[in-house]
């Protein structure tokens, strides 16, 4: 038993649902109690998706539990069959359902319906949502993808797209369009996208694209024994890695990886004077670790961050993240908990978080800009504009997202220079942001406490929950900060506050000082110059 | 009084019962309002990553203090053997209590997976009460989809607490049913006004302000869907004052007449209390509905809160009802709306989605009533809808509240209007 109060991944189930809604043509009966059905908003309010997921659910009661629900499950999979007419269908049990023990797979078959019904077992109380895709696309191709004849043009499937994917929409057209450019064209992409006829035909592919090895590797390595398909390593992320992509694509097709690039900004906007306040900065990374690997690589060599840290929470991609973590100089996280990532971030004081929505909460708290490069993400995070993070228009995308949560360059002298004045102090914020948290002191006095405020599915997370104010100076191990250094630290703009905070701890705490004054403060300042 | 009842309402209307797939929420999600009511109440769920999941949906995905409730979720190892699960439920329980002090109420809430495996949480509840009291009072209830829908895991919460509260024999009036701050203080000043008092809320907003009850407690219910805190208080002596929800202007001034003529209220008095509210009701109602009337409406089953809802849509909104969907109707407790509620709409009960969608797509109405998984798919349709949810989540009840009540139902439809003005531009 473990307690969790907020969750990175759904149950497997939900990552089903993900590829079941990502693709037509295909059905989902899920055996499942009333309640499960939640899951729908998850695509119809946070993606906006216009239809329902294609899931039935067998809603059974506890009175059911005594009878029948086996025949429940055998009569919602026929009417589903009769009434929407899948090319095929796909069975399996929620965690509830896992636990009466009642082979969805095997009461399908003995439907005898004339489609492929295609049985899931995923493992509700030892998985979770990235594997449920991940397996369920795997079942699907294996089930229906067979070896065939190549397309005379070279061409090349694109895996692992799924509903409610971070960018996958964006992603996946900005990727075909590179390809494009290498004279390559994609036969099937899926699963978002495709129908199980698709899928059907993705053996004449020359070779595979794996956009996300979270929800695809399984079946790029499928694919790879049973079609003898070779499949991409490299996740085109950033300007570096799209560059090492076009030239792993132009080893497995013998096709030049030179295309045209005049589209790229990154680069200009990285080195442009404007820039140059941007050298160095702070930055700690989690999310999922394709992601996370992927935004370690920008930050360190295409925008001239200092990455302080990094991690992810699915454990089944710690090898590769302990590996690149180990190539910046920073011990791994590998947790779903978020308050241990919570507590790793208050720990290091970055300047600037990449992660999840639930960093973005733990950046409001703190006090930390944060930007979104990986799920969980929310509403806000589905942009109506083409918004991809792959290929060169990616790395433009990137670029402005990571910077936008941050302080613009000039600014940050005019906050440094007049501290206390009227318009340019701390409680002001960013310029370019509208909306500025309010205290907590007021939020109490307001009494905003009945059941209206905490929900509100649409809204910035800008505008929820209660905005708190970290105390300048916080209680941390033995070192006590005298009066004066407090005030001069308060000071100190909002935004390198926490690094000089902690800083001065640390140069305290290696001194064996217990008491910091105004001049511990700036001796360690001068200490950590650079 | 204004309840002029139409020649037949819908109480003695034949109740369509319908069984498949209900696209319904089940009982955990009251926790999100439950856990802001009660300041010093914990909610913690034994149940799957589905159940944290869930609430997390519910709750938007942003709450972002560090929430009061929670889910200890199972594992492999919890389903092999009971013993353990229940040792391992102790250890968390008393990690959490260390870590959160100003936990003064902790609430075991039962899911899916805990009733199956039949994990016994209301014997947790005591051993982990006796080993917390009295710092911590430890209570039981079930959310599970399999036994709850939605609002009934507020009703399983509330009445879970009945037979601990402490005995009384005063002659005391009790409020059940959570609202907003702002809308039980408007409550309470209306019937202070009126001389009634002292009035007791359950639930409290702290675990000390808990009410007592006993055979001279007479309670009146906010929300419909109370039937079994209804029951739990008639067990214990409690005396329910049937009426009208107090929604509108109507069903508040019913809700409050039923207390007033109970305390032997004045006319005049109540007349003196109630007119100026009433009048900028009608004032915000009338505003507010120009877009309602003459326009149908149709409930999908959520809240329970449909049919006092279309009974205030059909008499002060001017709107026809075609069908109001229920997922339980207790008539004991809407007997009243049921009475005023023009005859018409079909009342239905339970849910059949796919059937219902057929039954919503071939009467075509102007304003769709449904839960969060129905509502873009309706609306790409060309449907204007209202996600249910919202009328939880929002103060609706009493007078203050009718024109924005009103409100939620004509936005949609404005806004319809709007979007469609700029197309033909």
């Amino acid at each position: 038993m473990k307690l969790t109060l907020w969750t990175y991944e759904g149950p497997p189930h939900v990552g089903a649902m993900r590829v079941a809604t990502g693709m037509k043509g295909l059905h989902y009966v899920l055996h499942a109690p009333q309640g499960d059905t939640y899951a729908d908003l998850l695509f119809t309010m946070i993606e906006r998706r216009n239809h329902r997921p294609p899931v039935t659910f067998t809603t059974f009661q506890a009175r059911d539990l005594g009878g029948d629900t086996a025949n429940l499950f055998k009569d919602s999979a026929r009417d589903a069959y009769a009434r929407f007419q899948p090319q095929a269908m796909i069975v399996g049990a929620s965690c509830t359902a896992e636990l009466i023990q009642d082979d969805p797979g095997g009461l399908a078959e003995a439907l005898g319906l004339p489609i492929p019904v295609i049985p899931l077992d995923l493992p509700s109380y030892q998985r979770k949502e990235n594997f449920g895709a991940d397996e369920t696309f795997f079942q699907i191709v294996k089930a229906l993808a067979k070896p065939m004849p190549r397309t005379d043009a070279i061409t090349c499937n694109l895996l692992g797209a799924t509903a409610l994917g971070f960018r996958h929409r964006d992603d996946v057209a900005e990727v075909t369009r590179l390809l494009g450019l290498m004279g390559i064209a994609v036969n099937v992409a899926a699963p978002m996208g495709s129908t199980p006829a698709d899928i059907a035909r993705m053996g004449q592919a020359h070779f595979n694209v794996l956009l996300y090895p979270e929800t695809g590797e399984t079946a790029a390595r499928h694919l790879e024994r049973a079609c003898g398909q070779p499949y991409t390593k490299v996740v085109p992320i950033g300007v570096g890695a799209t560059r090492d992509f076009l030239h792993e694509v132009s080893g497995i097709t013998g096709i030049s990886a030179k295309v045209d690039e005049s589209g790229l900004r990154l680069p200009w906007w990285s080195a442009s004077v404007d820039s140059t306040y941007l050298t160095g900065k702070r930055v700690y990374i989690f999310g999922d670790a394709t992601h996370v690997m992927a935004a370690a690589r920008i930050a360190a060599t295409e925008i001239g961050f200092e990455v302080v840290g990094m991690g992810c929470f699915n454990r089944e991609f710690a090898r590769p993240l302990r590996a690149a973590a180990k190539a910046y100089g920073v011990e791994p996280l590998i947790t779903d908990d978020y308050l241990e990532v919570e507590a790793e971030i208050a720990r290091l004081q970055p300047e600037l978080i990449l992660g999840t929505q639930m960093e973005r909460h733990i950046g409001k708290r703190l006090g930390i800009p944060c930007a979104v490069i990986s799920s969980p993400v929310h509403v806000q995070d589905f942009p109506a504009r083409y918004s991809p993070q792959m290929g060169f228009e990616g790395a433009n995308v990137i670029f402005d997202t990571w910077i936008h949560p941050l302080v613009m360059g000039l600014e940050e002298h005019l906050l440094t220079m007049f501290r206390e004045d009227f318009e340019f102090h701390d409680d002001a914020g960013a310029s370019h942001h509208g909306a500025k948290a309010v205290s907590r002191v007021e939020a109490e006095e307001l009494g905003v406490s009945h059941p209206q405020t905490p929900v509100g599915y649409l809204k910035t997370d800008e505008d929820m929950g209660e905005a708190r104010e970290i105390p300048v100076v916080t209680p941390s191990g033995e070192v006590v900060w005298l009066p004066d250094a407090e005030r001069e630290l308060k000071k100190i703009p909002f935004f390198v506050r926490g690094k000089a905070k902690r800083n001065t701890e640390k140069y305290a705490a290696d001194r064996g000082v217990t008491r910091i004054s105004v001049g511990t403060l700036y001796e360690a300042k001068a200490h950590y110059a650079r | 009084m204004s309840l002029d009842l139409p020649s037949t309402g819908c109480r003695s209307t034949p109740v369509l019962k319908e069984r498949g797939q209900r696209e319904v929420f089940c009982g955990l999600t009251g926790i999100i309002w439950l856990h802001r009511k009660m300041q010093d109440a914990f909610f913690l769920v034994v149940g799957s990553r589905t159940c944290a999941h869930l609430l997390q949906a519910a709750a938007g995905v942003m709450i972002f203090a560090e929430p009061r409730f929670g889910t200890a979720i199972l594992e492999e190892k919890d389903l092999a053997g009971l013993a353990d699960a229940n040792a391992e439920l102790d250890r968390e329980v008393a990690r959490l209590l260390a870590r959160r002090p100003d936990i003064k109420q902790l609430f075991l809430v039962g899911s899916c997976p805990s009733e199956v495996i039949k994990l016994d949480l209301a014997r947790a509840a005591e051993r982990l009460s006796s080993v917390h009291s009295p710092h911590v009072r430890v209570y039981n209830y079930s959310g599970s989809g399999i036994e709850t829908t939605f609002t009934q895991g507020e009703d399983a919460c509330l009445a879970a607490m009945v037979p601990t509260l402490p005995a009384s024999t005063a002659r005391e009036l009790l409020i059940v049913g959570a609202m907003p701050d702002v809308v039980e203080d408007q409550c309470l000043s209306l019937l202070t006004a009126m001389g009634i008092g002292p009035v007791r809320m359950l639930p409290a907003r702290r675990a000390g302000d808990l009410p007592a009850v006993g055979a001279n407690t007479v309670f009146a219910l906010v929300q419909p869907f109370l039937g079994d805190t209804h029951a739990a208080l008639t067990r214990r002596g409690a005396r329910h004052l049937a009426a009208p929800f107090p929604f509108g202007e109507e069903g508040t001034t019913a809700w409050l007449r039923a207390i007033a003529d109970e305390f032997g209220v004045s006319r005049d008095l109540f007349e003196q209390v109630t007119a100026a509210p009433r009048a900028r009701a009608l004032k915000a109602i009338a505003t507010q509905s120009q877009e309602l009337r003459g326009k149908s409406v149709f409930f999908f089953p959520d809240s329970q809160l449909e049919i006092p809802l279309a009974r205030f849509l059909t008499r002060e909104c001017g709107m026809t009802a075609i069908e109001v969907g229920t997922p339980y109707l207790h008539e004991g407790l809407v007997g009243p709306d049921l009475d005023l509620l023009p005859q018409g709409p079909v009342i239905s009960e339970g849910q059949d989605v796919e059937k219902q969608l057929d039954r919503q797509r071939a009467a075509r109405p102007d304003l769709t009533v449904c839960g969060l998984g129905l509502a873009n798919p309706l609306e790409a349709e060309g449907f204007s809808t209202k996600w249910a949810i919202e009328l939880v989540f929002t103060p609706v009840h009493f007078y203050e509240q009718a024109g924005d009540l009103a409100g939620l139902f004509s936005r949609p439809l404005r806004r319809r209007a709007l979007l469609n003005k700029e197309a033909a531009e």
